[in-house]
């Protein structure tokens, strides 16, 4: 078994000291759901972090390593099997409603309408926030504009526009409500390099003008290191280890986080991507 | 008041997404209402040939007032079942769509966001059904001249209601099997369909069959309809077959909240709750 790793004196102190600073908390987080023939499959096994208010916090893992699952027990979607998980110390369970006020989320797949246009959707979404059409209008048209969405195209239906555009579209959607928590379960797969770029300057921009907290899966490692304040590892549904980029590659004498990741689960990033997808049912 | 009005606001999210769906998909629309005006005109024909098919002699009072008959039930069906099967797909189109857990992690009441999809598919099944009406009158005379139209529509409204919650109640299925449930909710429609009296009268049905017909609104909303429309009947006397369907719809709409929630809990517990399932 690997041990969970520390990183740093700050994040000793803070737990149940300064409530108000911490964004997010889980503790012994654990979720298994039944695979082939009945066999229970560990997808986050005994997890605990705690995330700072205004920090990026990137979880680094191969695909299929319990990243989205955590995810997706922090939004609300899936209940842990146990453990404690609070978002501004509201228990995710116990003040659902509340919790879904202060965050949103950005998937893998740019989730949306397909037929309705880029606006349709962000009204929609606005009002689901409570965020009036006008205002949804003006704030998108500034969000999409900084990253490179020209206006006329908020117009056409969704399934016209380019993956990279429409993941763009997703995230001007999760800030439009102005979430305290953002979690973004790898935004950037599947773009092309300058939107990649784009986006990550964009989620950097943000959490430095803005009062946002951030949560960001990713299996890209050069994406941790570029925008994560703290790397959590995650490997086979566990926390293996957390702390800064640098503070990883000093503590296993690696000269750049690929070589971290390899000394914390004995494998190279792309082939437990490989591993993981071949395993899957 | 001011959280009624909030609340409000969030119902509207989905009545306003409903409306630009039906606009963005004018087309699949299009084929709905066509198909519907068809199938409406191919039972009200057999009303008309009914003389024919049975070798007898029929005045043309009852000629018409079989085609009414039939056309009622038709139009009916088609205004509840649209009102049931929007409802009781919500969870396979957002599945389908891609958006169910954009939708489901937002900070919408559930009743809320039930209420508004409602609100939206009312809509959407009134210009669906006087479509067909309106086509339907222009192929083959119909005798509303005796027609009582507020107590048709009450009863309508009333048989909305029941529907809606039985629509609440049947969305459970694709929550808690994901491959197979919409197929559920379908075969829940089909026994309606076969019980409620939409093309004759339920007595001709075998004793099982007129019992569970007994539970389902549509045989008080459609034979009422039926005795608005063909008789003129007012609301007063309509009543005995009002109250069942509205105690049905009074029932069903919180029992069938109940079953989503937990529904929703399960799917939450058990990962389903998800695009993929």
């Amino acid at each position: 078994m690997i041990a969970i790793e520390e990183a740093g004196a700050e994040r000793r102190t803070a737990p149940g000291t300064a409530v108000g600073r911490i964004a997010l908390s889980a503790r012994g987080v654990r979720k298994s759901f039944s695979g082939r023939a009945g066999k229970s499959v560990h997808a986050v096994d005994d997890v605990s972090l705690e995330v700072r208010r205004g920090e990026i916090y990137g979880l680094l893992g191969a695909n299929g390593s319990g990243k989205s699952t955590l995810i997706r027990v922090f939004s609300t979607l899936l209940e842990a099997d146990a453990g404690d998980v609070r978002v501004f110390g509201l228990d995710v369970r116990a003040d659902e409603r509340a919790v879904q006020r202060l965050i949103n989320r950005v998937s893998v797949e740019a989730s949306f309408f397909k037929k309705l246009s880029a606006m349709e959707n962000l009204v929609y979404a606005g009002r689901l926030y409570g965020v009036a059409a006008a205002e949804v209008r003006d704030r998108a048209r500034g969000i999409l504009k900084r990253l490179g969405v020209a206006e006329d195209r908020l117009h056409e239906p969704l399934e016209k526009l380019s993956r990279g555009m429409q993941q763009k579209v997703a995230i001007a959607r999760a800030f439009l409500t102005s979430p305290m928590l953002l979690l973004l379960d790898e935004p950037t797969t599947g773009l092309d390099i300058r939107s990649k770029r784009e986006v990550q300057t964009f989620v950097r921009d943000l959490r430095e003008q803005h009062d946002a907290t951030i949560v960001l899966t990713t299996h890209d490692l050069d994406e941790a290191e570029r925008l994560s304040d703290r790397i959590g590892v995650i490997h086979s549904g566990r926390l293996v280890a957390e702390g800064s980029a640098e503070e990883l590659k000093e503590r296993h004498g690696a000269r750049d986080l690929e070589e971290a990741f390899m000394s914390l689960t004995g494998r190279r990033l792309e082939e437990a991507d490989k591993g993981d997808d071949e395993a899957r049912p | 008041m001011i959280e009624l009005r909030a609340q409000g606001g969030l119902a509207y999210a989905f009545v306003e997404r409903q409306v630009a769906l039906m606009r963005r998909y004018w087309l699949w629309e299009l084929v709905w209402v066509i198909y519907s005006i068809t199938t409406s005109l191919s039972v009200a024909y057999i009303g008309l040939a009914q003389p024919i098919i049975t070798g007898t002699e029929t005045d043309a009072a009852t000629t018409s007032r079989f085609v009414l008959y039939l056309l009622v039930g038709t139009i009916a069906w088609r205004f509840l079942g649209i009102v049931f099967e929007d409802i009781a797909e919500l969870i396979a189109w957002e599945r389908w769509e891609g958006t169910i857990e954009h939708t489901f992690m937002a900070p919408v009441p559930r009743i809320t966001q039930l209420l508004g999809m409602a609100v939206g598919t009312i809509v959407r099944a009134s210009v669906i059904s006087v479509a067909v009406l309106f086509a339907v009158m222009l192929f083959i005379p119909v005798d509303l001249s005796k027609a009582n139209a507020v107590s048709a529509f009450a009863l309508l409204g009333v048989g909305t209601l029941a529907f809606i919650g039985l629509g609440i109640a049947s969305a459970c299925f694709p929550l808690m099997w994901t491959e197979k449930g919409l197929q559920m909710a379908y075969i829940v429609q089909a026994v309606v369909l076969l019980v409620s009296g939409v093309y004759y009268p339920t007595t001709v049905l075998p004793g099982a069959l007129q019992a569970i017909s007994v539970i389902s609104p549509a045989t008080y909303v459609i034979e009422g309809m039926r005795r608005a429309l063909i008789d003129g009947a007012d609301i007063g006397s309509l009543w005995p077959l009002a109250w069942p369907a509205l105690l049905i719809g009074l029932v069903s709409i919180p029992l069938g909240l109940r079953l989503f929630l937990a529904a929703e809990h399960h799917a939450k517990r058990t990962g389903r709750l998800k695009r993929s399932g």
